[in-house]
C-alpha cells in the first residue's frame, strides 16, 4: 500500500514536470533563446573565439608548437617592409577591381540576352550556371591543365586561329599573364553567380514600364539608362558587394594555378597568410595577413546592412 | 512569329553562344583528358579539341584501383552528409526562433547571423586549425564535421528565416488555437510549409561542404582523412611529374555527385541563388 502510494505520487511528479517543461516551451521567451542557443553556441565557439585568437595572434611571435608572446604591431611593420606583402596587397586590389569589373559587365549582358524570349532557355541557363555549381578546387585543375606550358589548348587554339605568335604565352611563368589567367578562372566561377541574381532582378520589372518608355519615344539605349539600370541598381548593389567579400578572399583559384607565384604575382590574402602561416610556421604573421581581410569585410557588412537590408524590408 | 522577331532571337542564340563555349569547354577538355590514350595525350602534333585515337579509361581504373581514391570519396561523403544534416537541424530551430517568435535580444542576433554569414572561411582558418587541435581532431575528417557548420548554419538560417516568413502567422495560430502547442505546429504546420525551403537549404549546404577545400586541406593532411577535392589536388601531383589522365579523371569523377543534384534540382539552385546564396 505505501508502495503503492509512493508509485502513484512520482508518476503524478512526472506529470507534472512534463506539462511545466511543455509550457515553458510553449513561451516565446523561453522557446526562442532554447531554439536559438545551439546556433549561438556553434558560432561562438568556433567563429568569435577564433576570431579573437585571430587577434591576439596578430599582436604577437606565435609560431607553430612554441609560447607565444604580445610583440605589439611588430608583425604588421614586418608585413609592410616585405615586397611578398607589398606585392600581394596590390594583387589583391587588381584581382578584385579586375574580376568584379568583367563579372559586373558580362553578368548584366547575359542577364539581358537571357531575360529574351529563347529556344532552349532552361538548358542554356542550366549550362551557364554548371561552373559556379561544380567544385572550384577541381574545375580549377581543369584549367591549370589547359594553361600547362607544354600541351596548352588555348595556346593551341589560339595558333589555330592565327591569333598568337608561336609559341604563345607561358601563362602561368610570366607575372602578368598569371594574373590574367587567375583573374580569368574567377570570372568563368563567379558569372553564374552575377547573371542568375541580375536576372531575378529583370524579370522584376514591369513591363509597362518599357512600353511607356517606349511609347514616349526613348530608344532601347535610352530604356536601359532609364529604365532597366536605375531599377536594377538594389540588385547590382548586393551582387557587388557579396562578389568583393568573396572574390577578395579568394583562395582555391589561386593556390592550385600558381601557388601565388611567379614570384608572388598572383598572391592573394587568403594563399600568403597559409604560406607564411603554416608552410613556415610563422601563425602570427600569418594571422595578421588573413586580418587585412577585415576592413573590406566591415565594409561590406556596414553597406549590407545600412542600404540592402533596409530596402528588402 | 514576325521576320523581325525572328532574327532577333536568332542573334540572341548567337551572341549566348561565346558564354556557352567560355562556361563549358572546361568540363569537355577535362572529360576528354581523361578518356585519352597517354601516348595521344602527350603528342604535340595531335589536336587537343578531339580524341583521335581509340579511347580508354585505363586512367579512371588507374585512379580508382592504385589511389585512395575511394576512400576520399568516403570521407567526403561522410563529412558532407553529416554536417549538411547537423547544419540544417540547428539552422531551422534558430531560424524559426528568429522569424518567428518576440524574445529578448531576438533583432540583434539575427543581426550577428548575417554577419557570420559573410565571413570568409580564409579569414579564420589559421587560429581554427589551433581550436581544432584543442579539441583533438587535428588530422582528422571529424574536423571537417565539426567545423563546416560554421559557415553552414549561417547559411540555413537566414536561407529559412526568409522562407518562415512568407508562411502565414495565421496557419500556425490556428493550429495552437484548437490545442497544438507550438513545437506541434511548428513540426506539423510550419515545416511542412517549407519543404521546398528545407530542400533548397539541404541542397545548398551539401554543395559547399563538398566543394570546400581550404579548412579540408589544413585540417587534414593523411592520405585515410582526406576528402576528395584535397586528395585529387594533393595526392595525384608527386614532384614534377603529372599524371594528367588520372587528375582529370579523378576532377571528372568527384563532381559527379554534384552534377547529379544539380541535374535533378536545377530550379532549386536557381531559387537558392537568388534568395542569396553566394559562397
Amino acid at each position: 500500500m505505501a508502495i503503492g502510494s509512493v508509485g502513484v505520487a512520482t508518476v503524478q511528479a512526472r506529470v507534472s514536470l512534463r506539462a511545466r517543461v511543455g509550457e515553458l516551451l510553449d513561451r516565446e521567451a523561453w522557446l526562442g533563446p532554447i531554439f536559438v542557443s545551439p546556433a549561438l553556441f556553434l558560432l561562438l565557439l568556433l567563429v568569435a573565439y577564433p576570431f579573437c585568437m585571430a587577434l591576439y595572434f596578430s599582436v604577437s611571435n606565435a609560431f607553430i608548437g612554441r609560447p607565444s608572446h604580445f610583440i605589439g604591431i611588430r608583425n604588421f611593420i614586418n608585413l609592410w617592409g616585405s615586397d611578398a606583402f607589398r606585392q600581394t596587397f596590390q594583387n589583391a586590389f587588381v584581382f578584385t577591381g579586375a574580376a568584379v569589373g568583367f563579372k559586373l559587365v558580362f553578368g548584366l549582358s547575359l542577364a539581358m540576352l537571357l531575360n529574351q524570349q529563347l529556344w532552349f532557355k532552361r538548358l542554356i541557363r542550366g549550362a551557364l550556371l554548371l561552373p559556379w555549381v561544380i567544385p572550384t578546387a577541381l574545375s580549377t585543375l581543369g584549367w591549370w591543365w589547359m594553361f600547362n606550358s607544354l600541351y596548352s589548348v588555348v595556346n593551341w587554339t589560339g595558333l589555330a586561329l592565327g591569333i598568337m605568335d608561336p609559341p604563345g604565352p607561358n601563362w602561368l611563368g610570366q607575372r602578368y599573364y598569371a594574373m590574367t589567367a587567375v583573374v580569368v578562372v574567377n570570372i568563368w566561377r563567379g558569372l553564374p553567380f552575377f547573371l542568375i541574381t541580375i536576372l531575378a532582378g529583370l524579370v522584376s520589372i514591369p513591363r509597362e514600364l518599357y512600353e511607356a518608355a517606349e511609347a514616349d519615344g526613348a530608344g532601347p539605349v535610352a530604356r536601359f539608362w532609364h529604365v532597366t539600370l536605375p531599377l536594377l541598381k538594389p540588385v547590382l548593389a548586393i551582387v557587388v558587394l557579396f562578389s568583393t567579400i568573396f572574390t577578395f578572399s579568394d583562395f582555391n583559384i589561386v593556390y592550385v594555378l600558381t601557388h601565388g607565384g611567379p614570384i608572388n604575382s598572383t598572391h592573394l590574402f587568403a594563399t600568403l597568410a597559409r604560406q607564411v602561416g603554416l608552410e613556415t610556421g610563422r601563425i602570427g604573421e600569418g594571422a595578421a595577413i588573413s586580418l587585412y581581410l577585415f576592413p573590406v569585410l566591415m565594409i561590406v557588412v556596414w553597406a549590407q546592412l545600412r542600404f540592402v537590408r533596409k530596402q528588402a524590408y | 512569329m514576325t521576320r523581325r522577331k525572328l532574327t532577333q532571337r536568332i542573334a540572341a542564340h548567337v551572341a549566348l553562344l561565346p558564354f556557352l563555349i567560355f562556361a563549358l569547354f572546361p568540363f569537355y577538355h577535362m572529360a576528354l583528358t581523361s578518356l585519352k590514350q597517354n601516348r595521344e595525350l602527350y603528342d604535340r602534333n595531335a589536336i587537343p579539341l578531339l580524341i583521335t585515337k581509340a579511347p580508354t579509361l585505363e586512367h579512371y581504373t588507374k585512379l580508382l584501383w592504385e589511389t585512395a581514391f575511394l576512400t576520399w570519396t568516403k570521407n567526403s561523403l561522410l563529412v558532407t552528409v553529416l554536417s549538411t544534416f547537423v547544419s540544417l537541424v540547428i539552422g531551422t530551430i534558430a531560424a524559426y526562433a528568429l522569424s518567428r517568435l518576440k524574445f529578448f535580444a531576438v533583432e540583434t542576433l539575427g543581426t550577428a547571423i548575417f554577419v557570420t554569414y559573410l565571413v570568409p572561411t580564409s579569414l579564420l582558418f589559421l587560429p581554427l586549425a589551433q581550436v581544432v587541435n584543442w579539441l583533438g581532431l587535428g588530422d582528422s575528417k571529424w574536423a571537417l564535421v565539426v567545423t563546416y557548420p560554421t559557415f553552414l548554419v549561417p547559411f540555413c538560417t537566414w536561407l529559412l528565416m526568409g522562407y518562415f516568413r512568407t508562411v502565414p502567422k495565421e496557419v500556425e495560430e490556428c493550429a495552437m488555437v484548437d490545442g497544438a502547442t507550438r513545437i506541434q505546429a511548428l513540426w506539423r504546420i510550419v515545416l511542412p510549409i517549407a519543404v521546398p525551403g528545407l530542400v533548397c537549404a539541404a541542397l545548398f549546404a551539401f554543395t559547399f561542404s563538398w566543394n570546400e577545400f581550404i579548412y579540408a586541406l589544413t585540417f587534414t593532411s593523411s592520405s585515410d582523412q582526406i576528402t576528395a577535392s584535397v586528395g585529387v589536388t594533393s595526392e595525384l601531383i608527386r614532384g614534377d611529374i603529372y599524371y594528367w589522365g588520372s587528375l582529370m579523371a579523378g576532377a571528372v569523377l568527384a563532381s559527379v555527385p554534384i552534377v547529379v543534384l544539380y541535374v535533378f534540382f536545377l530550379d532549386y539552385y536557381v531559387s537558392g541563388l537568388t534568395a542569396g546564396a553566394i559562397k
